[in-house]
């Protein structure tokens, strides 16, 4: 079976498919899909302050997703991301409010610090799993859980502003400590050639790499991985690590960039949407930019749809769980991977 | 083979929909597009002002955030005015949003007046508002116009909930058997440091006046569960915090959070033939689940505070201030007439019910302030001298708990 037409469009047909859902669901509310639409055009780019938005949303979705690739291809559910990113938050806080150094040294140790985090928190899961039989799924839950007390505990406690704890979030950082940012906005061009960088290594890992192979077998069947060598313990540690760091680094984008401080919530579900955005791309690394830039925008625009329609707010999100949702229907990635193999080998 | 057919036709029908979706669409949008130009045709002489209210969190969450999203209405139906509403503005809920993406919009779309309904926009609250110097910003709970650090544009407005708390401590001290209070906490600032300190200086003035009892035997207690409302696995559960001060001899249990969690456990026991009663918080309507069971309601209603402020924005005479808004005795349960007030409920005695009149009437007239000292802190400190009341700054920046209140200060 050669994979065609259908094949390659495969990824549209449950936006196109949610986008007449949701339409469906408009005109059932008896509001305009056409009016709701535009509005959610114009909150994405509709001016260049938007479109900047949308791009810093974008970045640490993208940097999580990224590393969604590598532990997807090795067969893990790596649902503690959000904990990951909580705790890459917290270790760029630790350094901004602990050091003051000239900048370029300064927000060094602050990635590093984020990155370290969400390895060490998605170090823990793969742990737990190797080592202690508990599913990734489970430790993970358990463990963003406990990154949200952590958090909790911080900006109340010993990190909390001198006026008192009110669960906002730590002081500001000082400009020293901050992500230079583009014209006023919430971008930091920095962070973009990072995740590009990030992603870029993740692209040539998966395809050109024998770690990527090696993951790959792991994915596949993990007991003929293990007998043909690859040490599938390690190997799952290392790409839940992995995952973990650039997690992390997403993290640190969110203190650094898109806020000034550590808050609470900082993640705010950006690893459960960087799930959906692997699983909306069918696991196609090329795909993964554009689907999350997509969901970026998708978000970003349904603020504008709320205000100007005043209709529920969560309709980004039920057009965005409604995609996936198609995709579980229409799609069966297990069978696209298989179309590619097919057509990788051809 | 007869799956991919499955498919192609499942594509097909979904083609159709999303073009019929396209197609219906134009009908629709004429419907909307009159309705939307009516109020303007009937009043041409006016011209209706637009205002934002932000919300952090959903409009119907029967507390807060409720509250406010009924003034806003309150408003839009009073003044003729155009509401743009966004609720739910918290990194929980909406990670991609945030204040001035909202606001900007609010002010694309012809808004004047933005006013942002938490303490958590405040600091966001203060930089919008230097950026956009011709709208006027309103941060309820804030204090920077207080401390100075407000620009020309922001104003704050707050309700004086601390004689309401106070009119509700009295009511739990009046009704209690056992002696013993329960107040059940959010997190621990200012604001819910004086709102606990305001019961319990309540309490005590009608422990020691009304039944004539030594306050020093009154037993109050807080549990701060560490956030407004319930997150499993974060905050302590409001549920058991009921159960437990019940299970240890608290028979009047006061609420300062959200949610409706001690009216509901405190209903519960309360049809098991238990002598136990609540006093629920925020929501004008919260004694309705457990009727017979709550002693009152102290309620925000900050639809007249808005008015009044939307009212001057459109007139062009808003002038910056700091309101703190006291309450209008003579219509303590009405929300279009009073910004704070307080609704007895039906499980007060007949006999509680005069004392607490009585005490609502010296509060009314001056002649009661419960901030008359001495008043010392939890540390043994004195804080208000013998004979002298609290100014208002000593009460907002209460910096611990009244002795005699059980419970962390920070």
């Amino acid at each position: 079976m050669r994979p065609g037409w259908l094949d390659r469009i495969w990824p549209l047909l449950p936006v196109l498919a949610a986008l007449a859902f949701t339409s469906v669901l408009l005109l059932l509310f008896k509001a305009s899909p056409v009016v709701a639409f535009s509005a959610m055009l114009e909150g994405a780019f509709g001016s260049s302050e938007r479109i900047l938005n949308v791009i810093a949303f974008w970045i640490p979705l993208l940097l999580c997703a990224a590393g969604l690739l590598i532990t997807f291809q090795a067969g893990l559910w790596n649902i503690g991301i959000e904990g990951q990113i909580i705790l890459g938050s917290i270790g760029a806080t630790w350094v901004a409010l602990s050091l003051e150094l000239a900048a370029p040294l300064q927000i060094t140790l602050e990635i590093l610090a984020a990155m370290a985090g969400g390895a060490l928190w998605a170090g823990i899961a793969g742990w737990l799993k190797t080592r202690g039989g508990v599913h990734e799924i489970f430790g993970g839950l358990a463990l963003n859980n406990l990154a949200i007390i952590l958090t909790n505990y911080l900006i109340s406690g010993p990190w909390q502003p001198p006026e008192g704890g009110s669960f906002r979030g730590t002081v500001p950082f000082g400009e020293h400590a901050l992500l230079p940012l583009f014209d006023g906005s919430r971008f930091s061009p920095l962070a973009l050639i990072l995740a590009g960088t990030a992603f870029s290594i993740v692209m040539i890992a998966l395809r050109n790499s024998t770690w990527g192979l090696k993951l790959k077998a792991l994915g596949r069947n993990s007991r003929s991985a293990f007998l043909l060598g690859v040490s599938s313990n390690r190997e799952a540690v290392l790409a839940m690590m992995f995952c973990g760091a650039l997690a992390g680094l997403g993290g640190a984008v969110r203190v650094l960039s898109w806020f000034d401080s550590l808050r609470q919530s900082i993640s705010g579900g950006i690893g459960y949407l960087a799930l959906l955005v692997v699983m909306l791309a069918a696991y196609r690394v090329l795909w993964v930019p554009f689907v999350a830039f997509f969901f970026s925008a998708v978000l970003n625009g349904a603020i504008v749809l709320q205000l100007r329609t005043q209709l529920h707010s969560s309709l980004g999100d039920i057009l965005t769980g409604v995609m996936v949702l198609f995709v579980l229907l229409l799609g069966d990635p297990i069978r696209l991977r298989g179309l590619r193999r097919a057509k990788d080998d051809g | 083979m007869s799956r991919n057919k499955l498919n192609l036709l499942f594509s097909l029908l979904i083609i159709g929909s999303l073009l019929l979706a396209a197609c219906a669409a134009p009908a629709a949008e004429p419907t909307e597009a009159p309705a939307a130009e009516e109020p303007a045709a009937e009043e041409p002489a006016a011209e209706p002002l637009t205002f934002g209210v932000v919300l952090v969190g959903p409009a119907n969450d029967h507390g807060w955030s409720q509250a406010h999203a009924e003034g806003a209405q309150y408003v839009a139906d009073n003044l003729g005015a155009n509401l743009i509403l966004f609720e739910s503005l918290n990194p929980a809920d909406k990670p991609e949003a945030t204040l001035d993406g909202v606001v900007d919009d609010m002010i694309s779309q012809g808004a004047t007046l933005i006013i942002t309904t938490s303490d958590e926009f405040e600091e966001d609250t203060a930089t919008v508002a230097a950026s956009h110097p011709d709208v006027i910003f309103i941060n309820a709970s804030g204090d920077d116009v207080h401390t100075g650090e407000a620009g020309p544009n922001l104003g704050n407005v707050m309700g004086r909930m601390e004689d309401m708390k106070a009119i509700a401590g009295c009511a739990a001290a009046l009704t209690t058997q056992t002696g013993s209070i329960g107040y059940v906490g959010p997190l621990i600032n200012f604001e819910t440091r004086r709102l606990v300190a305001s019961a319990y200086l309540g309490a005590k003035y009608c422990y020691e006046n009304y039944r004539g009892l030594d306050p020093a035997d009154l037993d109050f207690a807080v549990t701060w569960i560490g956030f407004w409302f319930n997150i499993p696995g974060v905050t302590l559960d409001p549920t058991e915090v009921v159960s437990n001060f019940i299970d240890t001899g608290s028979d009047v249990i006061m609420s300062g959070i959200d949610t409706t969690e001690a009216i509901d456990v405190v209903g519960q026991r309360f049809a098991a033939d238990e002598v136990v009663h609540a006093v629920p918080y925020d929501f004008i309507g919260a004694c309705e689940t457990a009727p017979a069971a709550c002693l009152g309601v102290p309620f925000f209603s900050w639809g007249p505070a808005y008015l009044a402020l939307a009212q001057s924005v459109q007139d062009g005479t808003w002038v910056q201030s700091w309101d703190w808004n006291a309450a209008n005795y003579n219509a303590l349960g009405d929300p279009t007439q009073t910004d704070v007030g307080w609704v007895p409920g039906e499980g007060l005695s007949a006999e509680a019910s005069a004392s607490l009149d009585q005490f609502i009437a010296g509060l009314a007239s001056g002649e009661i302030n419960v901030w008359t000292g001495p008043i010392n802190l939890q540390d043994g400190s004195e804080y208000i001298a013998a004979g002298a009341t609290a100014t208002d700054d000593e009460i907002w920046y209460l910096p611990q708990l009244p002795e005699g209140v059980e419970g962390p200060s920070e």
